[in-house]
């Protein structure tokens, strides 16, 4: 297969307005990826599967990704000149400005026909909260069906063209998603014999709030 | 039944070496049923496997009178919940309780029927089924061996055997002054509703030091 950055001057080429770029994996895999803007995401990948040289007839994978807001601290050096004319007088400036977050949906295609793969496609949402749409790659690879229903379920990203979106896991009335970053479960550990860890801590806050009633000796902090 | 024995277990015992049978309707009744506990054919995860396996002819649970799988509640005496349970599932295993003839009883087979096991601190995963179904035989392990299954109905055939007919200690069903309702959980928007039976489960006391 051809490296990723003749992938994307192809599509470009081919798809005069998308807006593909390459995502560089950092990690020792070196697995690097395609991000695709949602709105050319179905055409293109159409042609993912069916260009000649490609072939990728066979989606293995879908994923979610939960990308939380963060705040980046952006320092900016200047050097101001001393006129005594010492050494020049460095001063730093720190400014935060607020990264939004995006769900992202990872794509692992392969080539039956042509025996080559996996080609890592992603997408991202433009928020986390309320525009969390993407286009259903469903139609291209039926494979992806269940996979999008499970991203849909526990990441709450929403597939335009998705013949059947529904919550797979979870039942229809539940309304959060759990394998978001800011996912809260429900208060139903009562009872934990050895709690450790950021439990430990929640099992502390609750005896230290009804310490008095509590019987002397006996921390009955594991009871809501 | 009523009265207090007159003979003693002793000389019930001399008797019977001398070919005389003296019982008492209890006893009969619950050697009986002791002997013919009837499984719900049902299983959850790989606990259930363990389970197949104590069926089989190698652990055999045939030899204690059990080897009646019915896949059908109405026809079981008891439910052997093999496996996590989670709580998409719970509803259905309580209404599987619910729908089974008393007298009934349940054994909680493997960690994650117990208290929800690995999977305790996941957000899909009953902590333990006790908290709908009132449990007699608890069965730790990470599936539990089928022996640890068999001496589990063993100790619940004892526990039968010990149960009295009439009385204040008598079993559930043969009182009128202990609610029988286990309300099926239904499905909320965080969680189940209502997330536990207070009537069968409170959370216990931790005693700690220091």
């Amino acid at each position: 297969m051809e490296s990723l950055e003749q992938l994307c001057c192809r599509l470009l080429a081919r798809f005069p307005g998308a807006q593909v770029s390459v995502v560089p994996n950092p990690g020792a895999a070196a697995q690097h990826s395609v991000l695709l803007d949602p709105a050319h995401a179905r055409a293109i990948a159409e042609f993912l599967r069916d260009d000649e040289a490609l072939a990728l007839d066979f989606c293995s994978n879908v994923t979610g990704v939960d990308w939380p807001d963060k705040t980046v601290v952006e320092v900016t050096k200047a050097s101001v000149p001393d006129p005594a004319g010492g050494p020049a007088k460095v001063t730093e400036q720190k400014k935060e400005r607020l990264e939004p977050g995006y769900l992202e949906v990872v794509y692992h295609l392969y080539s039956v026909k042509l025996r080559h793969g996996p080609l890592v496609v992603r997408m991202r949402t433009e928020n986390r909260t309320d525009r969390v749409s993407l286009p259903s790659l469903t139609p291209v690879w039926r494979a992806a069906e269940f996979q999008e229903r499970e991203v849909f379920d526990l990441y709450g990203a929403v597939f335009q063209g998705h013949p059947d979106l529904r919550r797979i896991l979870m039942w229809d009335g539940f309304k959060d998603h759990p394998m978001r970053k800011d996912y809260v479960e429900p208060e139903d550990n009562e009872w934990e014999p050895t709690p450790h860890g950021d439990l430990l801590a929640k099992v502390k806050l609750q005896q230290a709030a009804p310490a008095a009633a509590a019987p002397s000796g006996a921390a009955g902090g594991t009871k809501s | 039944m009523s009265a207090a024995p007159e003979i003693t277990d002793d000389e019930r015992a001399e008797l019977r070496r001398h070919g005389i049978l003296l019982t008492s309707v209890e006893e009969l009744y619950n050697w009986g049923r002791s002997n013919s506990v009837w499984p719900l054919q049902f299983g959850l995860a790989c606990c259930a496997i363990e389970m197949i396996a104590a069926s089989m002819a190698r652990f055999d649970i045939a030899r204690f009178g059990s080897e009646v799988f019915r896949p059908s509640p109405r026809q079981a005496d008891l439910l052997i919940v093999s496996g996590t349970v989670t709580k998409k599932m719970a509803p259905q295993v309580v209404r599987l309780w619910n729908q089974m003839a008393e007298p009934k009883y349940c054994i909680a087979m493997g960690a994650c029927a117990i208290s929800g096991g690995p999977f305790k601190r996941g957000y899909n995963v009953l902590k333990g089924i006790d908290r709908f179904v009132p449990v007699d035989i608890y069965i730790p392990g990470c599936p539990p061996r089928p022996e640890a299954l068999l001496h589990g109905l063993i100790e619940l055939q004892k526990k039968i055997r010990g149960q009295k007919i009439s009385g204040p200690d008598a079993p559930r069903h043969l009182r009128s002054d202990i609610n029988c309702d286990f309300p099926v959980p239904e499905f909320g928007e965080h969680d189940l509703v209502p997330p536990k039976n207070p009537s069968v489960w409170q959370p216990p006391e931790a005693v700690r030091k220091g």
